[in-house]
């Protein structure tokens, strides 16, 4: 894999995750104290590149067959993941992502919330949505930015990846103080479901022992095929009639679940 | 006590998600195509097909899921 594609597939994870982060960051700031929502906004960023900082290396000290066997298959479930509410989400049986209608929910909440601080914290409750929020998504980008940057040796790439999204997400964010509710989160997603899945079954496969036909080569081939087999589910999904209700109830069918 | 098993819930949620039948099927695929590997079979494609067959198998699942729901 190119460090170019490495860098790309960061990029886009790590875009998606934090424009999720930012309507959250904007809510507790507009709506509670915009001092307290940065606190909470550098506390989750420091702890997330700590986390990063300490497992990349550690990662990288296992032996490359059995880091891609466990990575990759970890890489794989976790993709599989977001493929599936990827193709739930464009066939209907669970609601799209909508940053505009998250932001108005988070506000209200917030602005329902008791006020109080501790210390330099002057409003705990803006600061813990900010660190939660950001954290939370973040981690999600640690995931990625581990697995791939080690699988490829080539953390650093991943990171810039990482650090490149971030910044555009937050200068974009800064510059409109609105949420980016345009950005195509849901498409981008199911790009992103798409590359994770590959990747975790190209890795994991090698792990086991088995030589892909052609070596690299044959993520050329892989990828374009997940990316179809996933758009074939969500036409026959949508040929099913569609859902019972536009979305499921979470506890009924637990189309709901982590972050993404 | 009770923060190890929020914790221990988090990482599941965080990896597995929503449906562990899947995680379950990766799992005993590497199995299966690292068992194959060891005994000189070249199994690469038997990951791919199985991730098909899980995918498809889950998204049913709800569907199947949203048809008992609108029943009651």
């Amino acid at each position: 894999m190119s460090a170019w594609i490495l860098f790309l597939t960061v990029f886009i994870a790590c875009a998606v995750e934090a424009v999720e982060a930012l309507t959250i960051v904007l809510a507790a700031g507009t709506s509670r104290s915009w001092t307290c929502a940065l606190q909470g906004t550098a506390a989750a960023v420091g702890v997330l590149a700590a986390t990063v900082a300490a497992l990349g290396p550690a990662i990288g000290l296992i032996p490359l067959s059995a880091l891609r066997l466990v990575i990759g298959a970890l890489l794989l479930v976790f993709g599989l993941q977001w493929l599936r509410k990827a193709v739930l989400r464009g066939s209907g049986y669970k609601a799209l992502h909508d940053e505009a209608e998250a932001y108005q929910k988070e506000v209200a909440a917030a602005r329902a919330a008791e006020r109080g601080g501790r210390g330099i914290i002057t409003d705990w409750y803006a600061f813990t949505l900010s660190f939660k929020g950001v954290f939370l998504e973040g981690l999600e980008v640690v995931f990625i930015v581990v697995t791939f940057g080690n699988n490829q040796g080539d953390v650093p790439m991943a990171v810039l990846g990482a650090v490149t999204a971030v910044l555009l997400v937050a200068g974009v964010g800064a510059a409109v103080r609105v949420p980016l509710a345009r950005v195509p989160e849901n498409t981008l997603k199911f790009a992103v479901g798409t590359m994770l899945t590959s990747f975790g079954i190209f890795w994991s496969a090698e792990g086991t022992g088995v030589s892909w036909p052609g070596s690299d080569a044959a993520l050329l081939g892989l990828v374009p095929a997940v990316a179809l087999l996933a758009l074939v589910y969500t036409v026959l999904l949508r040929r099913t009639g569609g859902p019972a209700n536009p979305v499921i109830k979470a506890d009924a069918a637990s189309v709901e679940g982590s972050a993404q | 006590m009770k923060w190890l098993r929020s914790f221990a819930l988090f990482w599941y949620d965080f990896i597995v998600g929503d449906d562990w039948r899947v995680a379950v099927g990766v799992a005993v695929t590497l199995a299966v195509t690292a068992g194959l590997a060891h005994s000189g079979v070249n199994a690469w494609w038997l990951l791919p097909v199985a991730v098909a067959a899980l995918l498809g198998a889950s998204l049913w699942r709800v569907v199947a899921a949203s048809r008992r729901q609108h029943q009651e």
